[in-house]
């Protein structure tokens, strides 16, 4: 039987999500208020590494409308309390304790010291300055390798050493290749380079805020967060706090960027206090604390060996990275690079790889996920070599991609890093990004003005990424030794009249999830788009959850919806059977109603939903019922992949660096909603060219953090980013039903090598075989005036190289 | 001090400190938490809003500045029912994600289309300089914007745009 009804998968419906947001009436955590609520207001520490000597409170505690100041000694006198990490990356990773407020010792600067909790959040803040804290300053440690130096201060004394973990994966050992030491010796082609992935913020819209009300029987927190689930279980673990007596709520959340994945100390604070006084109390932090108090990202020296034949055939891949935590671990930091560690090989059949990183504390804010965690610092740093390694070969960029990538008749394909690709059409996507790019006109019109020596040369840069997305599978998580695994839960309630409840685990701060879940439901129960309310981000409601991240929700948590769906079914089929007299096999389900087959006697899902509520004659033994649970584990991950195009414009003269256009063609599997995966698209990309052109957070020698602010640190504006020609290939996943493949961090993850290929490109000829990022106009007029190349470009430099550490914010 | 303002059509008498932001008073006395503050720099134009018909960066503004102002908010665009064009084109182009800029980039679009009906996309980018958006990579906000233009292009914008104008020349007032 064939529906009239059209699908609603594949439509590009306008977003449930917008009515209330364009229209002001929002629910962000800092518009929470309660009755007799009390505000914080943190003191943060100037200094990156110092001891506490004493800290006097009394004049803050005397200050107008203060209810009471708290040290780290008065919330926690044992120094007991410990944030978590949820992911021990080896046996022996070193892991030291991060208070809620520093007490002994401060380890970067930013990091709370003392706490005010007063009327209003004026006179918080107000009483801040009150407060007299006594340091003694210690030497300060900053930059990879610097912190790995013989002899180098460290930042925990008790650990003995600044090397948080050593992380490697060897082909040879793994059993999934070859040894990468053998390529080496024997290839024709070694190609050795160092690139730096600088340490990027977040910088969610939205600063981080909670409200905690303790004078319920639960325990309830509203907070600015991604992950309401892992923050009610980790709060309860941490505080000692029986679980059911905590309820999570994450109302509407200003973006996240895996900035939002934390467990803060500053939600444990305020739950700390709020139990204490009795009453309920709000924090919100300033823009100027996000800065230095939220974890940041990449932050990653990478050096990277690969290995060739002279016709081009890659035959190995070396990969040695140094990732900076910052001075504490988040609650996934650790994990974070080791994640790459599956995607450096990324579409090419490196037949050996050697895979280690070492991570490294540093008197820094600590780093922790940022969009596409690992995985844009693994592309970046594979596609920015291919690159290289065509110059040495004298080949195009593209065609020693072709030679080296997985075939779309080779998959499903297990990579020399053990995962298996399902799917994928490399060839395809590639062939329509080159012609919505003008490929080959493009590389004559560069070569025309090499030849007239312009002063604004053309560059052109690739990227022809994967990655690993729909974290996910709980066995592959659980060898990877992180702590919690990773299915999706979801519920699906059919009220009496026959409206529909959806229940997901994934907390939403911005991807559209009411709306493509809604249409996923509508099809498969054939009840109409409006008639569907998606409820989640409370753990009173969606009580099982994993939360967002991970470019997870759609092909976990949205396939967990699938499956909920069909055990509706299920469940309402004896019932129509019953209803209708008929025998089971006789029915079939089309657009919300079960028919007789061959008749045209009929049943709607909304008839059978007031049958299942009166419940006055239901099939003997049928519990009166429809509602329904799954929970999803699959057993793969999915692998998104693309090609990006970048023509780049440089002023050879200035340094000024212009996105001349910007082409990308995705594959993202099977589509919910063509409008969301859209956008989803842009503002990744919008991320990952700020990556290569504007960001960065650069620390003073002190460890100060130098950009501070939004004046400070270039986000850019609707004027610094050309319009992006997007598109897509369709091939779908084999690992979910939907054939969805995940799209949050496509972008993000593709675009940042594009745009650095492109620019190299455009000034190659001025002997320029790296500059690194931010691309800022005087690195590129620097580069063009030193041809300044990447072999021995760390660590010769003034400041000795330290990372993301730049007195001069990269004027030198 | 005693100030009294009307925010989006109502008028509101209040004390407030000296150096009571406008957005503090907006958000915490008046109750329209539709605004909201993104940072603490005047960079990121959450907390647009309209101060005699101009928009400012209501963070800049300090609430003594707008005694005897009208005041419009994301939240009083709305008339009888109908949503603003610029709201309106918003939704229909995809334009907010998360929604937090959204209150103030659609401040901003609004006074951005009074002073020019017609923006090609240049200028619609660099209108929206002074508002920053972590989610959109800004393409939709500027079809959206360009959409709003051709939506209100027959007959002026609605109220609220004719009282922009109006008073446009009166009052220099604001943080700009």
């Amino acid at each position: 039987m064939t529906s009239t009804i059209e699908p609603e998968v594949g439509k590009a419906r306008r977003r449930k999500e917008d009515e209330r947001l364009i229209a002001g009436r929002t629910r962000w955590t800092d518009n929470l208020t309660l009755p007799g609520m009390l505000h914080l207001a943190v003191l943060r520490s100037p200094f990156a590494h110092a001891k506490i000597v004493s800290i006097d409170t009394s004049e803050a505690k005397s200050a107008p409308g203060v209810i009471a100041v708290y040290t780290g000694k008065d919330l926690d006198p044992e120094s007991a309390i410990g944030m978590p990490c949820a992911w021990p990356i080896t046996p022996d990773m070193k892991a030291p304790r991060r208070p809620i407020l520093a007490s002994d010792t401060v380890n970067f600067a930013g990091e709370g010291v003392a706490v005010v909790v007063a009327r209003t959040s004026a006179e918080a803040h107000d009483a801040l300055e009150g407060i007299d804290v006594d340091y003694d300053e210690l030497p300060v440690v900053l930059g990879l390798e610097n912190a790995l130096a013989e002899g180098a201060p460290l930042v925990h004394e008790e650990l003995g050493t600044n090397q948080n973990a050593l992380w490697v994966f060897d082909s040879a050992a793994a059993g999934t290749g070859s040894d990468v030491e053998d390529a080496i010796a024997n290839s024709e082609v070694v190609l050795k380079r160092r690139f730096r992935q600088q340490r990027l913020v977040p910088a969610f819209m939205e600063p981080r805020a909670c409200v905690v009300d303790p004078t319920g029987n639960q325990l309830v927190m509203w907070s600015a967060t991604q992950v309401p689930h892992i923050l009610k279980t980790m709060t309860a673990a941490t505080l000692g706090i029986p679980e059911h007596k905590v309820r999570v709520i994450a109302p509407d959340v200003g973006g996240g960027f895996g900035g939002k994945i934390a467990v803060l100390p500053e939600e444990m604070m305020s739950t700390l206090i709020a139990q204490r006084l009795g009453k309920p109390v709000k924090w919100t932090e300033s823009r100027s604390e996000t800065m230095v108090a939220a974890h940041h990202g990449r932050d990653q020296i990478q050096d990277i060996t690969v290995t060739a034949n002279r016709d081009g055939t890659v035959t190995g891949l070396k990969v040695e990275l140094l990732a900076d935590m910052g001075a504490y671990l988040g609650l996934v930091g650790p994990g974070v690079p080791i994640l790459g560690a599956f995607m450096f090989n990324a579409i090419y059949k490196f037949p050996a790889y050697h895979f280690a990183c070492t991570n490294v504390f540093t008197n820094t804010t600590l780093t922790d996920a940022y969009r596409g965690a690992g995985r844009p610092e693994a592309t970046f740093g594979i596609e920015r070599i291919m690159d290289e390694l065509a110059v040495e070969l004298g080949m195009d960029p593209m065609e020693i991609r072709e030679k080296n990538w997985i075939k779309h008749e080779e998959f499903p394909f297990t990579t020399v890093a053990g995962l298996t690709y399902d799917s994928g059409n490399y060839e395809a996507a590639t062939a329509k990004a080159k012609e919505l790019f003008d490929y080959d006109g493009l590389r004559r019109e560069q070569r025309e003005r090499r030849e007239a020596g312009d002063p604004v040369q053309l560059g052109i840069g690739i990227s022809t990424f994967t990655e690993m997305c729909g974290l996910a599978p709980s066995r592959v998580l659980g060898s990877l030794d992180y702590a919690a695994g990773g299915w999706e839960h979801a519920e699906i309630r059919v009220l009496p009249t026959g409206k529909i409840e959806v229940i997901t685990g994934a907390s939403a701060h911005g991807q559209g999830h009411e709306t493509a879940w809604s249409q996923i439901v509508a099809d498969k129960l054939g009840v109409p788009f409006e008639d569907i309310e998606v409820l989640h981000g409370d753990t009173q409601s969606s009580h099982k959850g994993m939360d967002t991240y991970g470019s997870r929700s759609l092909v976990v948590g949205g396939v967990a919806v699938v499956r909920a769906a069909d055990k509706v079914l299920a469940k309402a089929k004896p019932i129509a059977a019953h209803m209708m007299e008929c025998s089971e096999d006789d029915l079939e389900f089309d657009a919300g109603k079960f028919s007789v087959k061959g008749t045209d006697s009929s049943t709607s899902l909304q008839d059978i939903a007031w049958a299942v509520f009166s419940a006055h004659d239901l099939p003997d033994g049928i519990e009166p019922s429809l509602d329904s649970a799954d929970t999803f584990d699959p057993e793969n991950f999915s692998f998104p992949h693309g090609t990006h195009l970048c023509a780049a414009e440089v002023d050879t003269e200035t340094g000024r660096v212009k996105l001349r256009s910007y082409v990308c063609v995705d594959d993202v599997g099977v589509v919910v909603n063509p409008l969301i995966v859209e956008g989803q698209v842009h503002g990744g990309l919008a991320q990952g060219i700020a990556q290569a052109l504007f960001e960065e957070a650069v620390h003073d020698e002190g460890g100060t953090l130098t950009t501070g602010t939004f004046a400070d640190y270039l986000l850019p504006s609707a004027a610094d980013l050309p319009s992006f020609t997007t598109d897509r290939t369709e091939t779908p996943s084999t690992t979910n039903p939907l054939g969805a493949k995940g799209v949050g961090e496509a972008g993000t993850i593709a675009s940042t090598p594009a745009v650095v290929n492109a620019v190299v490109d455009a000034v190659r000829q001025f002997g320029v075989n790296d500059i690194e990022m931010p691309l800022t106009p005087m690195r590129v007029w620097h580069a063009i005036q030193h041809q300044s190349v990447a072999e021995g470009g760390l660590g010769s430099e003034a400041g000795g190289g330290l990372g993301s550490v730049d007195a001069s914010g990269g004027a030198r | 001090m005693r100030i009294t303002v009307t925010v989006d059509g109502t008028s509101y008498t209040d004390e407030v400190e000296p150096r009571t932001l406008l957005v503090h008073y907006l958000r915490e006395q008046v109750g329209k938490v539709g605004t909201v503050v993104g940072c603490d720099t005047s960079n990121c134009g959450a907390c647009t809003v309209h101060l005699d018909g101009h928009s400012v960066k209501s963070c800049s503004v300090l609430a003594v500045q707008a005694d005897g102002c009208e005041v419009a908010t994301i939240e009083g665009l709305a008339r009888d029912g109908q949503l603003h064009p610029v709201q309106k084109a918003f939704h229909e182009n995809h334009a907010l994600q998360c929604g937090f800029c959204t209150p103030g980039m659609i401040m901003q679009s609004i006074d951005l289309l009074a002073d020019n009906p017609d923006p090609d996309e240049k200028a619609v980018r660099e209108g929206l300089e002074g508002n920053l958006c972590r989610c959109t990579g800004y393409q939709n906000i500027v079809r959206a914007v360009r959409d709003a233009a051709h939506q209100m292009r027959p007959g002026a914008g609605p109220e609220a745009e004719r009282l922009a104008s109006d008073t446009a020349s009166r009052v220099g007032a604001g943080g700009e």
